[in-house]
């Protein structure tokens, strides 16, 4: 019994298992501490926190919104978890069409849930390397807060919560996510 | 509603809610512990998935379009469950979210994030649990999103919002 329930957490969740659980993370931390669930506002506490420089935008008490950070903190033990305990070993399934064109990208390996031949620590200094980790971090750090908050604090709490520019912001992620996925990874992957 | 909480409006930042109960640092460990649950599920829904997010914006599946909107259903009817039966937090105080106000930050800054998720595959949540999922790699991602957000607050006043 304890076996099969191990078999059956290992394989891959569908999606309504994870969306009915991200989806109560909101109720959740609005009901444990009244916290309103986002996720981006953890990169701007520890630029409060360790380099504040005397810039306004970075100058307030970060240690009233530590729970933001223990909840990141949480994450990646989280992950770590599932990573290690979790893990079928199954190659991970991806739709034919898309695999189809990756391939045709140049993308090699699909055993993992990232292509190690983009992200790995022998690629990280390779153009390739370079733009797809530090320079795609920049744009998501610089993205999200100009935004002013990420999938979780406008996709998923900001449309929960029926704001209207929490529409905007999804909108664009997606538009832009498009555009990229579109017209600047082909040239990307062949860096 | 105090300074800090004000400050943190002006700014757009999507975490505003200051509880007025003065509370030890453990009692923080129960956001950890929803982290945990959060971590584990992103990794076996396959959230963290630098494939999915390409099948998402190539419309090749449904996978994340299906994760993204239960999530959206679910904390829709939570919040207005919530709302509407003025449901009190734990420690009994009421429970406030904070409206969100347009300026073109969501625009630009939105436009700017969805390049960066197709290239990276993630958005800050899924970067962390890549991270302890065992792509230790993800670590410069991460900190390059620090620095991202640092850069955007340093120039903050010289960009259109």
């Amino acid at each position: 019994m304890g076996n099969q329930i191990i078999e059956l957490l290992k394989q891959p969740w569908p999606w309504y298992v994870g969306g009915v659980f991200v989806g109560l993370t909101v109720p959740i931390l609005l009901l444990l501490g009244n916290k309103s669930f986002g996720i981006s506002s953890s990169l701007r506490h520890i630029c409060a926190a360790c380099m504040p420089a005397k810039i306004p935008f970075f100058n307030y008490d970060w240690k009233k919104e530590s729970w933001n950070l223990f909840f990141v903190v949480g994450t990646i033990i989280g992950g770590f978890i599932a990573g290690h305990f979790l893990m079928s070993g199954d190659q991970i399934v991806i739709a034919e069409n898309t695999k189809k064109q990756l391939v045709a990208l140049g993308i090699q390996d699909f055993t993992h849930l990232m292509p190690t031949d983009i992200f790995s620590w022998s690629a990280v200094l390779t153009l390739k390397g370079f733009v797809f980790m530090v320079l795609g971090g920049f744009l998501v750090g610089f993205g999200t807060r100009w935004a002013g908050g990420c999938t979780s604090g406008h996709a998923i709490m900001g449309l929960s919560n029926l704001q209207w520019p929490s529409l905007v912001a999804t909108c664009c992620f997606l538009i832009g996510g498009f555009i990229m996925t579109w017209f600047g990874l082909p040239f990307l992957l062949s860096l | 509603m105090s300074q800090h909480s004000k400050e943190m409006v002006e700014t757009g930042t999507a975490c505003v809610n200051e509880s007025e109960v003065q509370k030890p640092w453990y009692s923080n460990l129960k956001y950890s512990i929803v982290g945990i649950l959060f971590g584990i599920v992103f990794v076996k829904s396959e959230i963290i998935s630098w494939f999915r997010i390409q099948e998402m914006f190539r419309l090749d599946s449904f996978h994340m379009y299906g994760v993204i909107g239960t999530a959206v259903f679910v904390g829709l009817i939570s919040v207005q469950i919530i709302k509407r039966k003025k449901i009190k937090s734990f420690e009994g105080e009421p429970i406030i979210i904070q409206d969100k106000t347009f300026n073109k930050g969501q625009i630009y800054g939105g436009l700017m994030f969805g390049f960066g998720w197709a290239i990276t595959g993630a958005c800050p949540g899924p970067l962390y649990v890549q991270l302890g999922s065992g792509f230790t790699v993800i670590s410069v991602t991460i900190l390059s999103a620090i620095l991202g957000t640092w850069v955007y607050g340093k120039f903050k006043d010289k960009l259109p919002h």
